[in-house]
C-alpha cells in the first residue's frame, strides 16, 4: 500500500481534483451535480413516503410488494440506487436496521446516514442486544413485541414502515407525515404524538 | 470463554467490546469535505469506474488502529485514493507531485 | 441450488478472511448458524469478485432469518436477525 495513503484525507481530496477532471474520470461539475442529488434526499422524504402507506392501503402494499418502483413512482430518482426493501412494523413485530460490515442505509428515500447509524457501538450492538441498543433512544417496546433486527449486508436497503400511533385517526397526510423521524424509519424510535400516553405503558 | 472468532477487524456485529458503549444519537451535519467525498464516490461508481465493494474492500484494507482512528469519510478518500491507484487509473506520481502542489 | 421459502439453511462454517485479502458480506457471528429462509430477493453480481474488479457471476440472494438465541448466549427468546446472504454461503439443514 502506498504510502501516500497516509495522507491527511483534505489533502489527497484537493490532490485528486484536479487529477481527475484533466482525465475525464470526474469533473467537478459532476460532482456538484452528484452533491445536490443526493441533497435532495432526507428523513422528510421517507416520512411523506410513511404517511402515504398509513393513509392509502393499496400504496402500502404496493410499498411492500416492491419498494423500488413504488418510491420511482413518486418521483424519487432510484437508477443506479440499490433496490429499496420496506419492512412493515406491526403490533407484534418490531424491525430494527443496521448495516455491521459498513454502513448500508436507504439513502435513497432517508438521506445521508445519520453519524450513530455509522458507529462502531451500533453496529456492534443493534444484532445482539438490540432493546438495551434502542432504550438509549427512550424506546421501550412491549415484551409481547418481537424484535427482528435486519442486519443489511448486501445489494438491498430497507427502511422501516412504522407503525401508525394512536391518536392519529383523522390525521392528514401532511399532519402524519410531520410526525414520522429518521430514527422511526430505521427502527431506533417509534412515532408518537405528542403529548399522548405510551398505549404500551 | 470462547476464543474471538478471527473475525476481520470491520465485521462488528455482536463483538462484547462495544457491548457497554453508549451511542451518540445527537445529529452531526457533514462538513463540505464529507459531501465532496460522498459526491466523488457515486460520480465514480455511476461512471463504472469503480463499484461499492471496491470503495468497501478499500476501506476494510485499512488497518485496524486507523481504521477506528479515522473519520468516516476519511477512509472513504484513502479508499477511493488505493483503488484508483490500484486500478492505475491515476499514478502515485501523478499524485505526489499534486500534494506537493497544494502543500 | 435453490432454497424455497421456509427451508432450513446451514451458514457456511468458512473463513476466508484467515487466508488472504478477500471481501465477504457474510458476518462473522453467522458462520456455521442455521437458519430459515424468508424469501429470495433475487440474483446479484457477486461482491467477492466485484471488490477485486474481477468479473462477478450473478449470485442469488436470500434473506435468512435466525433466532436470536442461537446466536447469542444472552440472546433473548421470539428476538431475531434476518440477513441477506448469498446462496454460494448457504447449505441445506435438515
Amino acid at each position: 500500500m502506498s504510502d501516500l495513503l497516509q495522507t491527511d484525507g483534505a489533502a489527497l481530496l484537493a490532490a485528486l481534483r484536479p487529477i481527475l477532471a484533466a482525465k475525464g474520470l470526474a469533473s467537478p461539475a459532476e460532482i456538484e451535480a452528484r452533491l445536490a442529488e443526493t441533497e435532495r434526499a432526507s428523513p422528510a422524504r421517507g416520512a411523506a413516503i410513511v404517511a402515504r402507506a398509513w393513509t392509502d392501503p393499496p400504496f402500502r402494499a404496493r410499498l411492500l410488494a416492491d419498494g423500488t418502483a413504488t418510491v420511482e413512482a413518486l418521483g424519487i430518482p432510484m437508477r443506479g440506487a440499490p433496490p429499496l426493501g420496506v419492512l412493515e412494523n406491526t403490533a407484534t413485530l418490531h424491525h430494527l436496521v443496521v448495516c455491521t460490515l459498513c454502513s448500508c442505509y436507504p439513502r435513497a428515500v432517508l438521506g445521508y446516514p445519520p453519524f450513530w447509524y455509522k458507529s462502531a457501538g451500533y453496529r456492534a450492538r443493534a444484532v445482539r442486544d438490540p432493546r438495551g441498543l434502542i432504550a438509549e433512544w427512550g424506546t421501550v417496546l412491549p415484551q409481547t413485541t418481537r424484535i427482528r433486527v435486519v442486519d443489511s449486508t448486501a445489494d438491498y436497503r430497507w427502511m422501516v414502515l412504522p407503525l401508525r400511533p394512536e391518536g392519529t385517526a383523522g390525521w392528514s397526510e401532511a399532519e402524519l407525515a410531520a410526525l414520522v423521524r429518521e430514527g422511526d424509519m430505521i427502527g431506533v424510535t417509534v412515532p408518537r404524538v405528542k403529548g399522548a400516553t405510551d398505549a404500551h405503558a | 470463554m470462547e476464543p474471538d472468532p478471527p473475525r476481520a477487524h470491520h465485521d462488528l456485529g455482536g463483538i462484547p467490546r462495544y457491548a457497554c458503549e453508549p451511542v451518540d444519537p445527537a445529529p452531526h451535519s457533514l462538513t463540505d469535505f464529507d459531501k465532496e467525498v460522498d459526491a466523488l464516490r457515486q460520480v465514480l461508481g455511476l461512471k463504472g469506474i469503480m463499484t461499492v465493494d471496491e470503495l468497501r474492500r478499500g476501506i476494510e484494507a485499512i488497518p485496524e488502529a486507523d481504521y477506528h482512528a479515522l473519520g468516516y469519510y476519511q477512509r472513504w478518500i484513502r479508499s477511493i485514493t488505493d483503488t484508483l491507484l490500484r486500478k492505475g487509473l491515476i499514478t502515485e506520481a501523478e499524485l505526489r507531485a499534486a500534494l506537493e502542489q497544494g502543500a | 441450488m435453490i432454497h424455497p421459502p421456509g427451508a432450513m439453511v446451514r451458514v457456511k462454517d468458512d473463513w476466508p478472511e484467515t487466508s488472504g485479502p478477500c471481501h465477504i458480506r457474510t458476518p462473522h457471528y453467522l458462520r456455521g448458524h442455521v437458519g430459515q429462509v424468508v424469501r429470495a430477493l433475487g440474483a446479484f453480481p457477486d461482491p467477492e469478485a466485484l471488490a477485486f474488479a474481477r468479473p462477478a457471476a450473478r449470485r442469488a440472494l436470500y434473506h435468512v432469518l435466525f433466532p436470536q438465541p442461537s446466536l447469542w448466549p444472552d440472546g433473548r427468546p421470539g428476538d431475531e436477525v434476518m440477513v441477506e446472504i448469498f446462496e454460494h454461503w448457504l447449505e441445506p439443514a435438515s
